[in-house]
């Protein structure tokens, strides 16, 4: 339904303090569908999510969003359109859910506008696409992990964003909640179109949940497509060095990687 | 049974959750409203109260111009410039109190306790009493002091993991050496100069005149309003650099002008009163818990801050035989609350 918007890599070079991590990736990232990035620990997928959402300069390359690149965009109005939840926000003390989310809103408001019927409205929607509309005066202190981490998206889904950009969303969430978030972000992807992008730990739910899977390996894009086109035994061997077995997931018909370790292996 | 539908119209459902944000903001209104209140009739008390009382009348008469005999001289030259003086240092360390506790996400990072006041004062004592210059000079010399300390503790602070716990504990170290150099200072002040030497130890308002009131006057009328202008972007800020700078926060920009402004409340305030203890770390928490937590304490926490200071030097020149200056009184106020503050981060084994 909303315009599609086009967030592309272009030989794209990044780290920290003099370090590349990321080492050269070009990357178009398909609209309106969900796109999950793999990778052993340190390959410098979080590193690539980072430079996406701005949150680290590229030392070279550059990001481009519909044609221009995104450093020369103002923030806010680039806020308007790229979303991003990181890895660990801080809550304030004692704040309310709702006016968390609320927060959510800071690109649309203007400096001297006060709070409008809109933005009441961003905080509902938020509040009722991920299920705690029963929670919006509850103190976020006083909720679950997994609570928790609905109210964050809630916060990111308020800021209305056609491109949200998740660093490892489940990380800390059992299994169940784990699979309610990303069973959320497909239905936000499946009723508003809104381009996910996500880094996921998890290989069995990145394969699962993935319209596009995207394996980064040394800094560099190693593979990138549909995953029951590219999910090989090889393929995972190369990009985790993990010796493994591919089935298909019952569920899903989806690969799913069984891993070869030392023990119990009949 | 109640006559709810099952699932109510989405304007139903927007009505209920802009009750709830109207509810928690007009509560931050109302503590604004009392506040703002409580510092106006403080300033009247500071006014009307001493050795003689002048009723209001006398007092609206000395405000307007008119000539009432003792009055004119003891409300005007003497209690006039002390109540305004302590009101606008009250709201300068207020605000910028909140302003760093907020911003380092922490609420011992306030710059009474990581040494930015300390530079002030020690900046101050020494171009006072050592160099003798003048007044304003001073005040200029606290400022780059009070810069200077905040720059140097935040380029020590660089580098770590938990920026906030290490900045604090530096800032925490630099203060007490500041504060020496404070009491050196003091220790060879000629003896006619100790009475004034003294304020930079404590804080004091004995002695305000009105040359002093205009400086930091301007200095609030200006610093103030820009921190409550920033203080959606203070907000935005509070929830981690990376979740701000999604909202389209420019992070680096706000902070320093977020720092410099905090710093130069400080500074001012400082180099007019002297150190008054505990004021900037405490007005921010007293008025969380009062205007509830999650929206903008900037201004509550400044007339916090004026009421603090009023209410403490009222206490200090009329509760006991002997005078206390204002800071005695904050002082003993503000430290148990910095040890409560200690022991609760020490349980939770970190510090930040």
């Amino acid at each position: 339904m909303s315009a599609q918007h086009l967030l592309t890599a272009e030989a794209l070079v990044s780290g920290y303090g003099g370090r590349t991590i990321v080492d050269g990736i070009d990357l178009e990232l398909p609209a309106g569908r969900i796109t999950v990035i793999v990778g052993a620990n340190a390959c410098g997928k979080s590193t690539l999510l980072k430079t996406l959402s701005r949150l680290i300069k590229p030392t070279s390359g550059a990001i481009v969003l519909d044609g221009k690149q995104i450093s020369e965009l103002p923030t806010k109005q680039l806020a308007r359109t790229l979303g991003l939840l990181p890895q660990q926000p801080i809550a304030p003390e004692g704040i309310a859910v709702a006016d968390l989310i609320g927060r959510g809103r800071h690109p649309h408001q203007k400096l001297f506008r006060s709070w409008t019927t809109e933005d009441d409205r961003a905080v509902v929607e938020a509040l009722e696409a991920t299920g705690i509309a029963d929670l919006a005066d509850r103190s976020v202190d006083e909720l679950s992990g997994g609570q928790r981490q609905k109210v964050w998206i809630a916060m990111a889904l308020a800021q209305q964003t056609d491109i949200l950009l998740l660093d490892e969303p489940t990380t800390f969430l059992d299994i169940a909640h784990q699979v309610e978030v990303l069973d959320l972000l497909t239905d936000l992807n499946r009723r508003q179109g809104t381009t996910i992008v996500i880094v996921l730990h998890d290989l069995h739910l990145a394969i699962r949940y993935a319209d596009t899977l995207v394996a980064v390996k040394d800094g560099k894009v190693h593979a990138m497509g549909a995953p029951s086109e590219i999910v090989t035994s090889t393929l995972i061997e190369e990009v985790f060095g993990l010796r493994n077995t591919i089935i298909t997931d019952p569920v899903s018909g989806k690969p799913m990687v069984t891993p070869l370790g030392r023990h119990h292996v009949r | 049974m109640t006559a709810h539908p099952a699932t109510p119209g989405l304007a139903a459902r927007t009505a209920l959750v802009r009750a709830g944000r109207i509810r928690r903001s007009r509560r931050r209104a109302i503590v604004i409203g009392i506040l703002a209140a409580a510092v106006l009739s403080l300033v009247f008390a500071e006014i009307m109260l001493g050795k003689t009382f002048y009723p209001v009348s006398d007092v609206l008469a000395v405000l307007r111009g008119e000539s009432v005999p003792g009055a004119s001289f003891t409300v005007g030259t003497l209690r006039l410039p002390r109540a305004l003086i302590g009101a606008l240092a009250g709201l300068a360390f207020g605000a910028a109190g909140t302003t760093f506790q907020t911003m380092l996400r922490n609420p011992l990072a306030s710059p009474d306790v990581i040494g930015i006041s300390a530079g002030a004062s020690a900046a101050a004592v020494v171009s006072l009493v050592v160099l003798r210059w003048s007044g304003t000079t001073t005040l200029f010399v606290a400022l780059i002091a009070g810069v200077a300390v905040a720059a140097a503790i935040y380029l020590a602070a660089r580098g770590g993991e938990s920026t906030g716990g290490r900045l604090i504990l530096i800032g925490i170290g630099i203060g007490a050496m500041l504060d020496a150099v404070v009491s050196f200072a003091i220790q060879r002040a000629a003896e006619w100069d100790v009475a004034v030497a003294m304020r930079w130890l404590t804080g004091s308002l004995n002695g305000s005149r009105w040359e002093s009131v205009l400086p930091l006057g301007i200095a609030v009328a200006v610093l103030l309003p820009l921190l409550a202008l920033l203080s959606r972007q203070l907000r935005a800020l509070e929830l981690g650099d990376a979740a701000a700078t999604a909202l389209g926060v420019r992070v680096d920009h706000v902070r320093v002008v977020l720092i410099i402004a905090a710093v130069a409340l400080t500074c001012f305030a400082t180099a007019t009163t002297g150190p008054i203890a505990f004021v900037a770390f405490l007005a921010g928490p007293i008025v969380s818990r009062l205007a509830g937590h999650g929206s903008s304490l900037t201004v509550p926490a400044a007339l916090m801050g004026a009421c603090l200071v009023l209410t403490a030097d009222l206490i200090g020149q009329f509760a006991f035989d002997t005078r206390f200056p204002v800071g005695v009184i904050t002082g003993i106020l503000g430290a148990p609350y910095l040890l409560y503050l200690l022991i609760r981060t020490s349980r939770r084994g970190g510090s930040s």
